[in-house]
């Protein structure tokens, strides 16, 4: 098999991959903010609910949380359950969603209480102290940390192999176990590495493009 | 009448008692001064004025209207607490300008905000919205000028000395045309050389329709600005008078007791 046809042949586990990494995201960015929203709420049993389920997700293995999700409806009810890729999507959106709401809690906290009161004396109301003031100082502390997280999803993509998800890792084994080849499995670190790098890359610009205030 | 009438304020936080009765009454363009050591409840008492901390028991009434009562049966829901706290403007020790924001930004976010409010429910063309941001704009940039940075406008808050943006905050506060401006140790996070010109600051707001409430430090802005002074200490008011009842006639222990520190 010539390296142009094991390329092509990766580009579409990549393209799965890729479609992993951007719906994880688009879902799991704004869910986050909701479950930070619980795990701030004054009202103590949702407090108390959200920090458990937030518990439950980072105290588990994210692929354990796949198998769960693709076998469980099946054991439990003995429904059909989701497809393959649903059921990734799903865990993925979830155990993301969990760690994106402690890094805006953290970034919430981080923000001086004299930045709402300012807001509160100038008569404005809660919602409005939240996306007009407090947001964007938010966005701005937490981008380093997004950074990291959003690294580390890319190459948990891979994980979705466990329930048979054809992503970049299950084709370039598709051709070492069809082909007898082994290079393929090396060559998808580059994959990961070139999509890390722009990442990387993006990350640098959103915090230049903020740094034109302090504080 | 009185524009600010205060009854009875209590305020504590868990077992310390902060404040223990506090009542006094401002006439319309009267600058108060609050002075008296660290921990005398000063601050918690323009806190409570503010809404950011609701006191246990009292009244306080702006104008003739009520817009604290703790005897209360019902508690105030957000958007009238919102209306009522509007009576009051509060610069902080500490500034809190909104750093990601430019000074004239600073300045026009909560007026315009509430200028839009006022047409809730209707749809704003484009030409009534326009309208309205110019008002606010023209009115920060009289606001800016007044306080001598108009040449400013475009910098944010990191740009600025400590001076400067308590000057912004000043300006900020003055954008809502509160009935009663309070000031909490507005020099306090100064370097010395810098308090000077927030205190001219706020000497030049003095107007016939202008309350203020300014807790200080500053002994000679108290005396030489000031038509009111209040002594407190330990959560009550030791003495309340003019600069001279304050510093020349007192014969309160406490209050001679706390110049005489002060002056070294």
């Amino acid at each position: 098999m010539s390296f142009v046809d094991v390329t092509m042949q990766l580009l579409d586990g990549f393209k799965i991959t890729l479609l992993i990494f951007v719906v994880t995201l688009v879902f799991s960015l704004p869910l986050g903010l909701i479950i930070t929203f619980g795990s701030m709420s004054k009202f103590p049993p949702l407090r108390w609910l959200t920090r458990t389920f937030v518990w439950i997700i980072r105290g588990t293995p994210l692929m354990l949380q796949i198998i769960v999700v693709f076998y469980g409806p099946g054991l439990i009810f003995g429904a059909s359950g989701f497809p393959r890729l649903t059921a990734v999507l799903v865990a993925f959106i979830v155990n993301y969603a969990a760690y994106f709401s402690e890094i805006y809690r953290g970034g919430i906290e981080s923000i001086p209480q004299g930045q709402f009161e300012a807001g509160q004396v100038l008569g404005m109301t809660k919602f409005q102290i939240f996306f007009k003031v407090i947001l964007f100082q938010v966005i701005k502390r937490i981008t380093a940390p997004m950074g990291n997280e959003v690294i580390t999803l890319v190459k948990d993509t891979s994980l979705a192999r466990v329930v048979a998800v054809s992503e970049l890792v299950k084709s370039a084994q598709d051709i070492v176990g069809l082909k007898a080849i082994i290079w393929p499995i090396f060559y998808i670190g580059a994959f990961y590495l070139l999509f890390s790098g722009l990442l990387t890359l993006l990350f640098g610009y959103l915090e230049k493009r903020m740094n034109y205030y302090r504080g | 009448m009185p524009i600010l009438e205060v009854k009875n304020l209590y305020k504590s936080f868990g077992r310390e008692e902060v404040l223990k009765g506090i009542s006094f009454t401002l006439n319309k363009g009267d600058v108060l001064a609050v002075i008296g050591s660290s921990g005398s409840g000063k601050t918690t008492l323009l806190r409570c004025l503010n809404f950011l901390e609701k006191p246990d028991k009292g009244q306080i009434i702006v104008g003739g209207k009520t817009v604290f009562n703790a005897d209360a049966q019902e508690e105030l829901d957000e958007q009238a607490l919102r209306k009522n706290r509007l009576h009051f403007g509060l610069v902080f020790q500490s500034f809190n300008l909104f750093p990601q924001y430019s000074v004239h930004k600073n300045i026009t976010l909560a007026a315009e905000l509430l200028e839009k409010e006022k047409y809730k429910g209707q749809k704003l063309t484009k030409q009534q919205k326009k309208e309205i941001q110019d008002r606010v704009s023209r009115n920060a940039d009289e606001l800016l000028e007044q306080i001598g940075l108009l040449d400013k406008k475009d910098a944010y808050p990191c740009e600025l000395s400590g001076g400067q943006q308590q000057r912004v905050a000043i300006a900020r506060a003055l954008a809502l045309s509160p009935d009663v401006l309070c000031f909490d140790e507005p020099t306090s996070a100064l370097d010395p050389e810098l308090t000077g010109e927030v205190l001219k600051v706020i000497r030049n707001l003095k107007s016939s329709d202008r309350t203020m409430i300014v807790v200080t430090h500053e002994m000679e802005f108290a005396r030489n600005v000031a038509d009111k002074i209040m002594f407190m200490s330990d959560g009550i008011i030791e003495a309340y008078g003019t600069a001279e009842d304050i510093f020349t006639n007192s014969t309160n222990e406490k209050l001679n007791a706390f110049l005489m520190k002060t002056s070294g």
